[in-house]
């Protein structure tokens, strides 16, 4: 048994791949102890920004031997007339490194078959570890880059590699880089280090100033910053993914505080954080009631001799940024909202969609049509037109053009300076959310139909302006708009057809392009995206149902039929799952499937006259699809009409021949169906269910 | 840190370590342009199989950034102290940590990190993979891998090192503003450069003849693309630089509309592609000359092709 240490030495790694990076070495390393049968206790993880690092305890002397049995060729083409074994047979044995005194036969699938035993010798640990050159090689980075005369990329360049087996160095080989037993301390406090035995990793690592555990060097920084908290007496917020990326730029740790003129208090406190957090990543600093102190605490790659001089540089860093706030949060303030609204006619929305000013003329008009539907009051469609008239004025500002993450939130605090009622301030923060696939949605009204109008004005113009998404390449985050668009009207269980929505808002753009100031041929295409856009919204239901694990043929049924409403599919599918499991289900369907068929192959547009019926059944059919016509249903509830309507359909083609020779029977059946595929098509394709194999 | 030291002798530290690094020292190119990258001895040198080392102070004009003089760090011209050295060497980081130490910054006082920056100048379709370097939180360098230059793959990849003098300066010196900066023997950097920066300001925002940018801007990229296809690289990259200018300067002024600007973008994104591209065919004409390496030379240069 021994002990095996495997560091890879790189140039600094962005800190938010280290994590990641490191758990895939980890996988890797065990995927390949696994597939090279060489046993092993546990594999530990060591990450910095300047190593991945792994050490494998126990590793057996050598890999496991290997028997396995080989099948050839059919016995009866083993032997030739002589009954010598055939040239197949002794390729066979030789092809496997055997002979053919090693040939055995066996059945298999009824027929006789040649067989030779394999016998694979386990290799030496040292022999086998060896290949872990591959485990370095086969990394995937989202980032990678190439350097020096290499084509070979990888997430930073390789500069030095520790292969050792207990004491004894691994020779292994990337590109130049030699494995060795010598690896490198901290930057500046360290210096290089050979390590004796692996087992001796983290302590010859700790004596170069280097703390190669990436969980203990959190738990560190922690509780450096914890002890900071206590003596002064204040909350320190430790932000997850903050700390996460401090924890990946530093090999030592050192906490420490500054402070900053109070006078900067005066500043909405998201610049303060802003600037702390996103720009410097520093931690903010608040007292017993949340409220925002004038000091930060932040950590230095380092130790703690000459810390007032990284004070002094952090804390001058940090009043230049929030000097540059301060000015721009008291010029902002000398305008008013008309003036950066104005300027909104020359920033383009996109090249080929004219202004962002035109943009929110469309939107002001999509979220009225939305207003409407959702049953807003008629104070909050003025609130609503008064949001969608300035939201995006904060673009213009000082402020906004120098911390772009902080777009909405300035919008929102200088709407409210500007005297706008808290409603519409809060719609324009809210319209940008959510901000990822599964972020925070708005919580107001107004907010929701904003982003709601928001959003999919992007998606219908950026399609009718041909730049729809494709594969990876989303440079105008459409799909994150739809499922902004999915997410908030199945939360809200808003019940919109979107089909409808945009033509109502391409009619307006038609009749008064001047003001939506759209090119023509974008105009001309916007119709015929409409399908497009919604079966792009419905892909995001897709998306959204696979990542539940639902059963494919639901998610068939509920997206490839008739429904545009996004949120109808979520509970067609959910109907769907609560009764799939029903005694009645599968005769259920199979009877409305026959029904679909029928009516989807043989479309007809011809109104039922029941004067034409020649039997009970028909009669009865239509009348119970007349009444579940007539009814208002929950999905859960018309799904059950649906299943119940079973022996009605079974009676109907017990007594009725659809496609007869007479036409206007024939069209009057179909008619009378179609009456039954109209409230089936409500809840489902159910064409789409397998109920076989229920 | 030692007696502080001026912007001068912070520079002539610079060039004496690199020189002894082995890279050329260059003066600064002689049109206008926005950074060190746009040099010729940057942009042109990334591409093509031959080695290329050197440092040079750029004056880097960016008409938008002009701030009357009256900003503490904005400024209409900074001045960048660029370095390149291709292949990137395998020491490049210690090298540049060496060249803090001869500008008497000791590692150990302060707080030095690379902070993940990947650099990319898209109207020069050059993108990079690299770093900002933090001196106790503040940026002093910016430090790129180039991977990808006029829009082609490079053959070998330059390392390049950008300081941003006023600011490492700043900090040298410890002063509140760049004006207050010693250039050198006791002349204060607001002493030369006050005046032209709120002139240059003034020009840029309020004074410069729109029409006469534009006509210029179409007649440097008529006569750039015109030298291309006599294959005459060098006047035809000046003529690129002079268009690129041309158009800070239109867009400072604020003439340029958001659909155009992007137009005018790609159409200095397409006559840098076709530089680059032309730059390495006449190197490759010449036999790269500064390729010394033999098995390096047998791959650029195949005996067949020669024979052609």
């Amino acid at each position: 048994m021994a002990n095996f240490l495997l560091e890879i030495g790189l140039e600094e790694m962005p800190a938010q791949l280290v994590t990641p990076a490191i758990n895939q070495l980890v996988e890797r390393a065990a995927d390949f102890m696994k597939d090279n049968r060489l046993q092993y206790g546990e594999i530990k993880p060591f990450s910095t920004p300047r190593r991945l690092a792994v050490l494998i305890s126990d590793v057996a002397d050598k890999a496991d031997d290997l028997t396995k049995e080989v099948k050839g060729p059919a016995k009866k083409a083993a032997f030739d007339k002589e009954g010598n074994y055939s040239r197949a047979a002794q390729g066979f044995a030789r092809g496997q490194g055997l002979t053919t005194d090693d040939i055995t036969f066996k059945e298999f699938k009824g027929n006789e078959y040649i067989f030779v035993t394999k016998f694979e010798a386990g290799k030496p640990a040292a022999e086998v570890l060896a290949g872990m050159k591959d485990v370095i090689t086969s990394m995937t980075f989202t980032t990678t880059m190439k350097w020096s005369r290499h084509t070979f990329e990888y997430i930073r360049p390789i500069r030095w590699i520790v292969a050792l087996l207990d004491d004894v160095v691994v020779p292994l080989e990337v590109l130049d880089v030699k494995s060795g037993r010598q690896t490198r301390g901290h930057r500046f406090l360290g210096q290089s280090v050979d390590i004796a035995n692996a087992t001796d990793y983290v302590d010859d690592l700790a004596k170069v100033y280097v703390q190669a555990a990436a969980d203990e060097r959190k738990a560190n920084i922690v509780s450096q910053i914890d002890a900071l908290a206590i003596e002064n007496g204040w909350h320190v917020e430790k932000d997850d993914d903050l700390l996460e990326e401090v924890n990946n730029i530093v090999e030592y740790p050192t906490a420490f505080v500054g402070k900053f003129d109070p006078e900067y208090l005066e500043l909405p406190d998201e610049v303060l954080i802003t600037s702390m957090r996103e720009h410097q990543r520093f931690f903010h600093v608040v007292d017993e009631n949340g409220s925002l102190l004038p000091y930060f605490v932040s950590v230095r790659n380092g130790n703690a001799e000459h810390l007032d001089n990284v004070i002094a540089g952090n804390e001058k860093v940090l009043v230049a940024r929030l000097e540059d706030a301060k000015f721009f949060y008291h010029e902002d303030q000398k305008h008013d909202i008309a003036f950066y609204n104005d300027k909104l006619n020359v920033v383009s929305f996109h090249a080929k969609l004219g202004s962002v000013a035109s943009h929110t003329q469309r939107v002001k008009a999509l979220a009225a049509i939305i207003g409407r539907r959702v049953a807003l009051t008629d104070k909050q469609q003025q609130q609503l037109a008064r949001a969608a008239e300035i939201y995006k004025f904060d673009l213009m500002t000082g402020m906004v053009g120098e911390f772009d993450e902080l777009q909405g939130v300035m919008g929102e605090k200088y709407a409210l300076i500007f005297g706008e009622e808290a409603p519409v301030a809060q719609a324009i923060r809210e319209h940008y959310m959510p901000i990822s696939a599964d972020g925070e949605l708005p919580e107001s009204q107004l907010g929701k139909v904003l982003a709601l109008a928001d959003k999919l004005d992007s998606l219908l113009t950026f399609f009718a302006g041909n730049m729809i998404p494709s594969g990876s390449n989303d440079p105008y985050a459409l799909r994150r708009a739809a499922s902004g668009v999915v997410n908030i009207l199945h939360d809200n269980e808003w019940d919109l057809s979107i089909d409808a929505i945009l033509t109502d808002l391409i009619s307006e753009i038609k009749s008064e392009n001047t003001r939506f100031g759209l090119p023509e041929d974008v105009v001309t295409n916007l119709d015929s995206v409409v399908d497009d856009v919604v079966a792009f919204l419905t892909d995001r239901v897709v998306k959204s149902l696979q990542t539940q694990k639902v059963r494919y043929d639901v998610i068939n049924a509920v997206t490839t039929g008739t429904l545009t409403d996004t949120t109808q599919m979520f509970k067609s599918a959910n109907a769907l799952l609560a009764h799939i499991d029903d005694e009645n289900f599968r005769e259920g369907v199979e009877s409305l499937t026959r029904v679909m068929r029928l009516t989807t192959k043989n479309p007809t547009d011809v109104a039922v006259d029941s004067a034409l019926f020649e039997n009970a059944a028909e009669s009865q059919l239509y009348a119970e699809a007349s009444l579940l016509a007539g009814s208002d249903l929950t999905t859960d509830e018309l799904l059950k009409a649906l299943l119940a309507l079973q022996p009605a359909i079974a009676a109907y083609f017990d007594q009725t021949m659809v496609m007869v020779d007479n036409e206007p029977v024939k069209q009057n059946r179909l008619a009378s169906l179609q009456s039954v595929s109209n409230q089936a098509n409500k809840v489902a394709n159910f064409m789409a269910l397998d109920v076989k194999s229920n | 840190m030692s007696a502080k030291m001026s912007v001068q002798d912070i520079i002539l530290t610079l060039q004496k370590f690199w020189a002894d690094q082995g890279a050329m020292l260059m003066e600064a190119y002689d049109t206008e342009k926005g950074a060190g990258t746009m040099s010729p001895y940057t942009f042109l040198r990334a591409n093509g199989p031959e080695p290329w080392h050197a440092a040079y102070v750029e004056p880097s004009r960016r008409p938008a950034d002009g701030r009357y003089g009256d900003n503490p760090n904005r400024l209409y011209q900074h001045h960048q102290f660029q370095v390149v050295m291709k292949p990137s060497p395998d020491n490049i980081q210690e090298l540049y940590l060496d060249s803090l130490k001869a500008l008497g910054i000791d590692p150990l006082a302060h707080d030095i990190r690379f902070v993940e920056d990947n650099w990319e100048n898209p109207s020069m379709g050059a993108a990079g993979i690299g770093w900002e370097i933090w001196l106790d939180g503040m940026e002093v360098t910016q430090f790129t891998y180039f991977q990808q230059v006029g829009g082609i793959q490079v053959d070998a990849v330059t390392s390049e090192i950008t300081y941003g003098l006023e600011r490492l300066a700043s900090y040298i010196q410890d002063v509140p503003t760049v004006y207050d900066l010693e250039w050198g023997n006791g002349v204060l950097y607001g002493d030369i450069f006050k005046e032209p920066e709120y002139e240059h300001s003034v020009y840029s925002f309020e004074k410069s003849d729109s029409e006469m940018l534009l006509r210029h801007f179409n007649e440097y990229e008529a006569e750039a693309k015109k030298l291309l296809a006599d294959g005459l690289v060098h006047p035809a990259y000046d003529y690129i630089l002079k268009s690129s200018h041309t158009f800070n300067l239109l867009d400072a002024r604020g003439t340029v509309s958001v659909t155009e600007r992007a137009k005018y973008l790609s159409r200095i994104r397409n006559m840098a592609r076709s530089v680059a591209r032309a730059f390495i065919d006449e190197r490759k004409k010449l036999g790269f000359p500064l390729l010394k390496d033999e098995a390096l030379r047998a791959k650029y240069l195949p005996a067949d092709e020669e024979e052609n």
